[in-house]
């Protein structure tokens, strides 16, 4: 343990992430972010989903500084009278579940895939490549869009509601799964080759073994830089399958689902409730870019060129 | 040459094949064709001997093959709301999503073309600094974000342009163009810019990152050495091989571009095929929401492969590579 300490503090990601303030302000900002919206029911002054806390008499508060505001509110309310920054928190929260839920979910099938695929070579790799090429022709927002409206077809708007989250984390790992499938299998392509896989090769180690084994880890660290980028991905998917009616319901909303419960009330003047909850996803998502754009730049200058 | 288009286009059709596939299995699984014509009155046998007639009974495989049969002449079903086939209602809304996407690609070109060339030749301007971190940013904020913070600003605070709907329009031969008309092309600016947005930074940044790195070529240097004019070096010599990678991710974009005009649509209100898609949805309108799946899928399919024909004429190793 105190080996591995030492490495890391001796390590070029450490002095390079030293170095860079951008990157140093960007996680400092992710980890407060995350604090906040994993504590929420410890931080939240109020529970938005404790119905009988709201007050239909306190809906569209404009935020505390402004005249009409109130000191319990500091954000102002919404329209059904909720605590705007209580619900922000519990929001991200949930943008931040779906997204990071996708994204290990898309890693498992991406790694799966890109394996296979990569190692077997043949026709498997030609049959999966193609249908990842096709889908990413498609684009993962039109992919994920497409998916989500079926799902609430076949499933009825109620009971899509109640299964969101566990559903839009399929929905959009399932429709993100290339990007991660196609870097492994590039990665495995430069690996599989090389002596120590024709080694284990030789002393008749089973393929399975050498692929999750030996070759695997060796293709994770741009397996872990893109990853970093498709949680942003996942969260801004998630924000924008809310805003179409194909998300989290506003009993329950995300941050894409506040923004579209406040964007009919944009024209009466309420411009918080679209205002914070847009600032607070905007945040997020470029830090974790920002971040995302640093380790590559670290890990794999030559990722994205290849 | 030749092998290389027949192969790409047998590519697109066996895509198309799978396209419809998909969509007629989820058409066959959750819709219900039968109540798509008929009202709740109707009675059980009345449905049943509809059902017979309609083919509904057979088996799986020869409905999809008339299902293919019909699309290929342009029956893709009946959507039950509009009481019309679902073709003849999307051909009616896909002009203002086509010209939405139109304007928003104009844009784009105009401004990522020489804001990117100027950003790779001078890399320690402010300007370009200034392009690049905006950039980012810019990548950020999702489309719908920008599009609320566009009316707001522009339509509700100072009042200068409209926040919904496409204005006047103009009918030519049944294509109602919102171009012609000033009326139309006041209504045109905030949407396009929204739709532009989210496409804007990537191109800035894909644009000036490969024109960097021909600068850095041998080719490049003996122009330099041969003293050639600056402009013509930029221009002719290395911006002409930016294009090429542009082209592929361009054509990948337009897909993506589609996609956003769901997002932007719904903001404006924008009558166009990704407003409308969304109102099947809520409609659970299964027929139109699977013919606008393929008509989708088949614009996707239609662009990948021309994109690809002229990326095999201009850059002839893809052909070599490809026809062994």
């Amino acid at each position: 343990m105190k080996e591995k300490w030492k490495r890391f503090r001796q390590s070029y990601l450490l002095y390079s992430f030293l170095r860079d303030p951008v990157a140093i302000v960007s996680l400092v900002v992710l980890v407060i972010l995350f604090a906040l919206s994993f504590l929420a029911p410890l931080i939240a002054p109020h529970n938005p989903y404790d119905m009988a806390s709201i007050d239909v008499m306190d809906s569209e508060l404009p935020p505390a500084w402004l005249p009409d505001g109130s000191d319990t509110f500091l954000l102002g309310t919404d329209i059904q009278g909720r605590d705007m920054l209580s619900t922000m928190l519990y929001g991200m929260r949930i943008s931040l579940v779906i997204g990071l839920g996708a994204v290990v979910l898309q890693a498992i099938m991406g790694i799966a895939i890109g394996l296979i695929s990569g190692y077997r070579g043949g026709r498997i790799d030609a049959v999966l490549m193609r249908v990842a090429d096709i889908q990413l022709s498609f684009s993962t927002i039109m992919v994920a869009i497409l998916i989500g409206a079926i799902f609430q077809v076949a499933f009825g708007v109620g009971r899509y509601e109640q299964l969101a989250i566990p559903l839009l984390i399929v929905i959009i790992g399932v429709a993100e799964w290339p990007q991660v499938a196609r870097t492994v299998r590039a990665s495995v392509l430069g690996e599989k080759n090389k002596e120590y896989v024709e080694a284990a090769r030789v002393i008749g180690l089973s393929p399975m073994w050498i692929m999750f084994r030996h070759i695997l880890p060796n293709t994770l660290s741009p397996v872990l830089v893109i990853s970093t980028i498709q949680v942003a991905n996942a969260v801004m998917s998630e924000a924008a399958l809310s805003f179409l009616g194909l998300g989290m319901p506003v009993t329950k909303p995300s941050l894409g689902s506040l923004i579209n419960s406040g964007f009919e009330y944009i024209f009466s003047g309420a411009w918080w409730i679209t205002f914070f909850p847009g600032v607070l996803l905007v945040v997020l998502v470029l830090v974790i870019n920002l971040l995302g754009d640093w380790l590559r730049d670290v890990m794999n200058p030559k990722l994205y060129k290849g | 040459m030749f092998a290389f288009i027949v192969r790409r286009i047998t590519q697109s059709i066996v895509v198309m094949l799978i396209i419809g596939f998909i969509g007629f299995a989820i058409k066959h699984e959750i819709g219900d064709p039968v109540r798509d014509i008929v009202g709740i009155s109707v009675s059980v046998a009345e449905r049943d001997a509809l059902r017979e007639q309609l083919g509904l009974n057979d088996p799986f495989l020869v409905q999809y093959g008339r299902f293919v049969y019909n699309a290929l002449h342009g029956d893709l079903g009946y959507s039950f709301f509009f009481k019309k086939p679902t073709t003849e209602v999307i051909l009616a809304k896909a002009p203002a999503t086509l010209e939405l996407v139109f304007v928003s690609a104009l844009i784009i070109i105009l401004v990522s073309i020489p804001t990117g060339i100027f950003a790779a030749i001078y890399p320690r301007n402010w300007f370009s600094r200034l392009t690049m971190g905006a950039s980012i940013v810019g990548v950020s904020i999702p489309v719908f974000l920008t599009a609320i913070l566009l009316i707001y600003l522009f339509s509700v605070e100072l009042g200068w342009l409209p926040s919904y709907g496409r204005g006047q329009t103009v009918n030519i031969h049944g294509w109602h163009s919102g171009l012609l008309t000033k009326d139309g092309l006041i209504h045109l600016i905030l949407p396009s810019i929204a739709l532009s947005s989210i496409m804007l930074p990537l191109f800035i940044r894909l644009i000036r990152s490969e024109m960097m790195e021909i600068l850095e070529t041998e080719y490049i240097k003996f122009a330099w050495a041969k003293g050639l004019r600056r402009r013509r070096i930029w221009l002719l010599h290395a911006f002409k091989n930016t294009l090429l990678p542009v082209i592929t991710v361009g054509g990948v974009q337009i897909g993506v571009m589609i996609a956003y005009t769901i997002l932007t649509e719904t903001v404006f209100q924008w009558q166009g095929m990704g407003f409308m898609f969304l109102e099947a949805v809520e409609r659970s309108d299964t027929s139109l929401i699977v013919a606008y799946m393929v008509f989708v899928g088949a614009l996707f399919v239609v662009v990948n492969t021309v994109v690809d024909i002229i990326y095999g004429l201009v850059n002839p190793t893809v052909r070599i590579v490809g026809s062994k």
